[in-house]
């Protein structure tokens, strides 16, 4: 295959589950990525800009573990992880997957025929429970299907899956020949999520998957989460907004701001200490649910910049209270400041944000 | 909202496990008038595959002493018997018009009955019967349910046989447009790019275009010598021609919009084919809209065919439609003298009625997810 | 419960909806009162009724929705008008609303017209209810757009002077929330309606929001009734809480009770159910079992009871009414009190 890189080792063959490769390196390695879409304007549809939706992102994604993607609407979190899941094409960059034969492959550049049987491997929770599953299909249809163009073409075998399926996601296995349109927004997200697991995929990027629910139903999906993260050996890319959320499910964390990633460290570490300004302010704009904490000091100012237009420099500047001149001239690399703690600030390491 | 004459738990069950189409299926129920509409439709379509048994007599048979007989209506009881009859008529020239003046003969009674022989016809064109709907017992008695025109020829019979036609216009333009549209919709709205562009620009054009002048063109370049049956497939294509366009957009609007659907990127992070995602998940979901559409489609099809045979640009004697029998009825002298000679017309607006009826109930009942 | 009159008293409110399939009791006997420069904070879950007893005070609920029963007392200057008898489309409903009680909703974008300046319509605002800002006299063109401007700079939206002749759909989501506020201030009124004023929009903008108001809360001494189902936000916003679930209000009490002291079962468990920035981590969160209940199966007795961890047989036989359990502080639970609704 064109796309195993000869840097990352002999490409095995295809059978091989050999523990020594798997310790070899990260589930999935993101260099660089990039996605511009073109701005279009006028009868001939010129294109006279782009904007910058992910503007070079590097992270790792350890087997096992739950990396969250968190940042503001706009800020590419959702681009990058439609690019991961080769939604979209990316623009450039690598995405670095080691597929469970121990084969590492370039999802950005696989065509979509090597792509396929991958497919199987990565799958994806949807924010909109309502959204997602097709309402004309009954339940084993929506979570058998990918069972079926997987190969599976036996509907007995296929319904017995999908009961078991719905078993582990907490649905009685009866429910099967109904509707979505029978369920709460709760229930059809466990029935996303039995979707996700029908073909027992390795890494699963969760978009938004607790944000349309109520906030007794989120505990519910965010503890469900966890037990099938334990249980089934998962490795979680979980995108969302919400800092608290992330924070309870995510093993590392990892902000995003104007299509760039602005820091990323494990949990603990980012919380009691972020080295980044933009991560401190928004930890501290998000209303503590408790009366006796005061929160709302150090708002940030401004607004997100558009990613068509992007500040010069580092591009939080304009909006950072600590913003000195060197900030608007040079922008900053994403550096490690720490083991495992890496922030693309100047300052980082040097002050308290 | 589901409007469902349904309560409680086992309701509950039923609707949890009820496909889309069972749910329109439930709400289109409701819409008595839409019902009722179909009811209607389907007995005309009936009609439709068997015209001659619904004839009383062969519509080309001419006799110009029969001419601009009025209705003769069917009555079924005789002295309290069940025996129905028509009344004969009497003609009786009137010396100073000259005109045949017909009137009702009440002592003499035409004896009918259901299922009786009369002419000879095909069913489907395979299957040789002399059976009808209503025959005069003595085949020889000739009788007019709805009159004559100046030729003699018994508008009833002639009415059955333009319904076929007429119907089956709307019928084959429609279904032949959305093809066109789903076809040509479709593949704009999922390639994008040149190729919707291109379409995009076509549909403009066909849609800026005149409708009445471009009809007027394609109908006067068929060749005079055609058959009937070549005119009456002509007259289709060209009806669908021109209107797949409006269905064409609409396609290729819920195409793009469905393409955005999280259930499609679903399917398609599920490994699922291109084909696949197109015929199991867009096209069912936008199917039912289509067939609203579509019944709402087929009355503006009826109507264009009739304002084009009245035209005598459509569909052209001896083949007969019911803008030919309207066309017939094209003079004042007709209004006059046989006004029952513009009963057609009534049968277009009924049909086109019940066509739309039929259609906003449809399209009220399409989306059970919309509430 | 206190010597004060409220400014908005609202005394066993019941709204429901007549659909095809039954009858929907979206608010079925709701009690609080508003007092005077008080923030109260409605906080619930989707379908607790927030929203409908808000239409319900503005008198918007729309059709085949209907104020069947109860009270909607409102303090005005020449005495107290019951809200809930007024007509709809009356003279004296829409002298009120928009003037003496004013709402910022959710999504500014659908309160905007897009075919006129957000400047105008707030001149518009201010026009129609002049005699809020100049008594006997009407106010000109001129002094209108002042005033805005005025409002504009209150609310925080740098050059005013050009951002008044803006069409909603050129600010950015936090600015026209703003706008959107400055037209909620432009008629004075008494009591504000904030409907998830901060849902739509992104975290450091919303705390941008949540700081503006609460400046101008004390600053213009405006009541203010605040929606939400985030409950960071009422305990930041909120000096009283009203708690509901499925058209009932649960609880009621000062925040800090409300979060320190929580008293009904449902409340506790809400509270305990949100993941906090502080706690530990990637364990499973207590959880409120079960699923909110469709409109149309809605439980007898306690509303809450099927997926109460506390419930009793006598919570599915009867309604808790809300009584005192502290200070101020109310709860409808059978654990606290016996009484219940008639």
């Amino acid at each position: 295959m064109s796309d195993v890189l000869p840097d990352r080792g002999p490409p095995g063959p295809l059978t091989t589950h050999d523990a020594s490769l798997e310790a070899r390196g990260p589930l999935l390695e993101v260099r660089g990525l990039r996605k511009f879409f073109p701005i279009t304007r006028g009868f001939l549809q010129r294109t006279v800009g782009h904007v910058r939706a992910v503007d070079g992102v590097d992270f790792t994604v350890e087997e096992g573990e739950t990396l969250g993607l968190v940042g503001e609407s706009g800020c590419g979190k959702t681009t990058a992880s439609r690019c991961i899941l080769r939604a979209i094409d990316p623009t450039g960059g690598q995405i670095l997957y080691r597929t469970r034969a121990g084969r590492v492959v370039d999802l950005a550049n696989l065509p979509q025929a090597e792509l396929l049987p991958l497919r199987a491997e990565i799958q994806m929770i949807f924010q909109d429970p309502f959204g997602s599953l097709n309402p004309r299909m009954t339940l084993l249809d929506n979570v058998g299907e990918p069972l079926l163009v997987n190969g599976m073409k036996n509907r007995r075998e296929r319904a017995d899956r999908v009961a078991e399926l719905l078993r582990l996601v907490g649905l009685r296995p009866e429910f099967m020949h109904r509707f979505p349109h029978a369920f709460s927004g709760g229930q059809r997200q466990r029935i996303g999520i039995a979707r996700a697991l029908a073909t027992n995929p390795r890494l699963v990027v969760a978009d938004e998957p607790v944000s349309a629910l109520d906030v007794s139903i989120q505990a519910q999906v965010l503890n469900l989460l966890l037990e099938l993260q334990a249980r089934l050996k998962l490795t979680f890319l979980f995108v969302a907004h919400d800092l608290s959320v992330v924070r309870h499910i995510s093993d590392r964390i990892a902000v995003m701001y104007v299509g760039q990633l602005v820091e990323l460290a494990p949990t603990d570490a980012l919380f009691r200490q972020p080295q980044h300004p933009y991560t401190a302010a928004l930890m501290r704009a998000v209303p503590a649910a408790d009366p006796r904490v005061k929160s709302g000091d150090g708002i940030l100012g401004g607004e997100v910049p558009s990613p068509a237009d992007p500040p010069s420099g580092c591009y939080f500047h304009p909006r950072c209270r600590h913003a000195e001149a060197r900030c608007k001239a040079e922008a900053p690399a994403l550096r490690e400041v720490a083991p495992g703690h890496f922030s693309r600030c100047h300052f980082a390491g040097e002050r308290v944000f | 909202m589901t409007t469902l004459d349904l309560a409680g738990k086992e309701a509950e069950d039923r609707i949890a496990v009820a496909s889309n189409w069972k749910l329109v299926w439930w709400r289109f129920r409701r819409h008595h008038l839409a019902v009722a509409s179909a009811v209607l439709l389907i007995f005309m379509y009936l009609i439709v595959l068997a015209p001659d048994f619904f004839s009383t007599q062969d519509p080309e048979r001419t006799d110009a002493r029969q001419a601009f007989i009025p209705l003769q209506a069917v009555h079924l009881f005789d002295d309290g018997k069940l025996s129905p009859w028509v009344p004969a008529v009497v003609g009786k020239r009137n010396p100073t018009t000259l005109r045949m003046e017909w009137t009702a003969d009440p002592t003499r009674k035409i004896a009918v009955h259901f299922f009786g022989t009369g002419y000879k016809w095909k069913l489907l064109g395979l299957f040789e019967t002399d059976r009808h709907l209503i025959a005069p017992v003595d085949p020889n008695q000739r009788i007019f349910l709805l009159g004559s025109d100046r030729l003699g020829r018994d508008q009833w019979s002639r009415i059955m046989h333009g319904t076929q036609t007429s119907m089956t216009v709307g019928l084959v333009a429609v279904a032949l447009s959305v093809v066109l549209g789903v076809v040509l919709g479709g593949i704009s709205g999922y390639v994008g790019g040149k190729t919707d562009s291109f379409i995009q620009r076509l549909i403009e054009l066909l849609q800026s275009v005149p409708t009445i002048p471009i009809w007027l063109a394609l109908s006067a370049a068929l060749p005079r010598d055609w058959t009937p049956t070549q005119i009456f497939f002509a007259i289709t294509v060209i009806l669908s021609l021109v209107g797949w366009t409006t269905l064409g957009r609409e396609v290729r609007g819920r195409f793009l919009a469905l393409r955005e659907e999280d259930f499609v990127l679903a399917a398609r992070l599920a490994g699922c084919s291109r084909l696949r995602i197109i015929l199991r998940h867009m096209v069912p979901t936008f199917m039912s809209h289509i067939i609203a559409t579509s019944s709402l489609a087929i009355p503006v099809m009826i109507i264009n065919e009739t304002s084009l045979s009245f035209l005598g640009l459509g569909i052209r004697p001896p083949a007969i439609s019911w803008g030919v029998l309207l066309q017939e009825a094209q003079n004042i002298q007709t209004l006059a003298l046989a006004p029952w000679l513009l009963i057609p017309g009534l049968v277009v607006i009924v049909a086109v009625l019940a066509f739309n009826l039929v259609g906003d109930g449809l399209r009220d009942a399409a989306d059970p997810y919309s509430h | 419960m206190t010597a004060i009159d409220p400014l908005l008293s609202v005394r066993d409110l019941r709204v429901s909806f007549a659909l095809d399939e039954g009858l929907v009791r979206a608010v079925d006997g709701t009690s609080f009162d508003v007092l005077s420069g008080q923030v109260l904070g409605v906080v619930g879950e989707s379908g607790c009724g927030k929203s409908v007893t808000m239409r319900a005070i503005l008198q918007l609920v729309e059709r085949p929705g209907r104020i069947t029963h109860g009270a909607i007392r409102f303090r005005r200057d020449d005495g107290i008008v019951d809200l809930a008898q007024l007509e709809p489309r009356g003279a004296a409903m829409r002298e009120i609303r928009g003037g003496e009680i004013a709402l910022i909703p959710q999504e500014p974008m659908a309160a905007f017209s897009p075919v006129h300046t957000v400047g105008e319509q707030i001149i518009e605002a201010i026009l129609l209810h002049s005699h809020r800002w100049q008594a006997g006299r009407a106010l000109s063109r001129r002094e209108a757009r002042d005033i805005t401007v005025g409002l504009f700079r209150d609310v925080g939206i740098s050059m005013p002077e050009q951002r008044v002749d803006a069409y909603s759909w050129q600010l950015s989501g936090g600015l026209r929330q703003r706008a959107m506020i400055a037209m909620a201030l432009s008629c004075k009124p008494r009591l504000l309606i904030a409907d998830e004023p901060t849902t739509a929009i992104d975290v450091t903008t919303q705390a941008q929001v949540l700081a503006l108001l609460r400046d101008l809360q004390a600053r213009y001494d405006t009541a203010i009734i605040f929606i939400t189902h985030d409950l960071g936000v009422i305990a930041q916003m909120a000096s009283y809480v009203v708690v509901m679930y499925l058209g009932r209000v649960m609880e009621e009490g000062p925040v800090d009770d409300i979060f320190h002291a929580p008293k009904h079962p449902y409340t506790q468990a809400l509270l305990r159910s949100i993941p906090s920035l502080h706690g530990k981590t990637r364990v499973a969160l207590p959880v409120i079992s079960g699923a909110l209940p469709h409109p149309f199966n809605r439980p007898t007795g306690c509303p809450f009871h099927p997926r109460c961890p506390d419930a009793m047989d006598r919570c599915s036989a009867a309604v808790p009414k809300p009584m005192p359990v502290a200070a101020n502080q109310l709860a409808s639970c059978f654990l606290h009190h016996d009484e219940a609704e008639p």
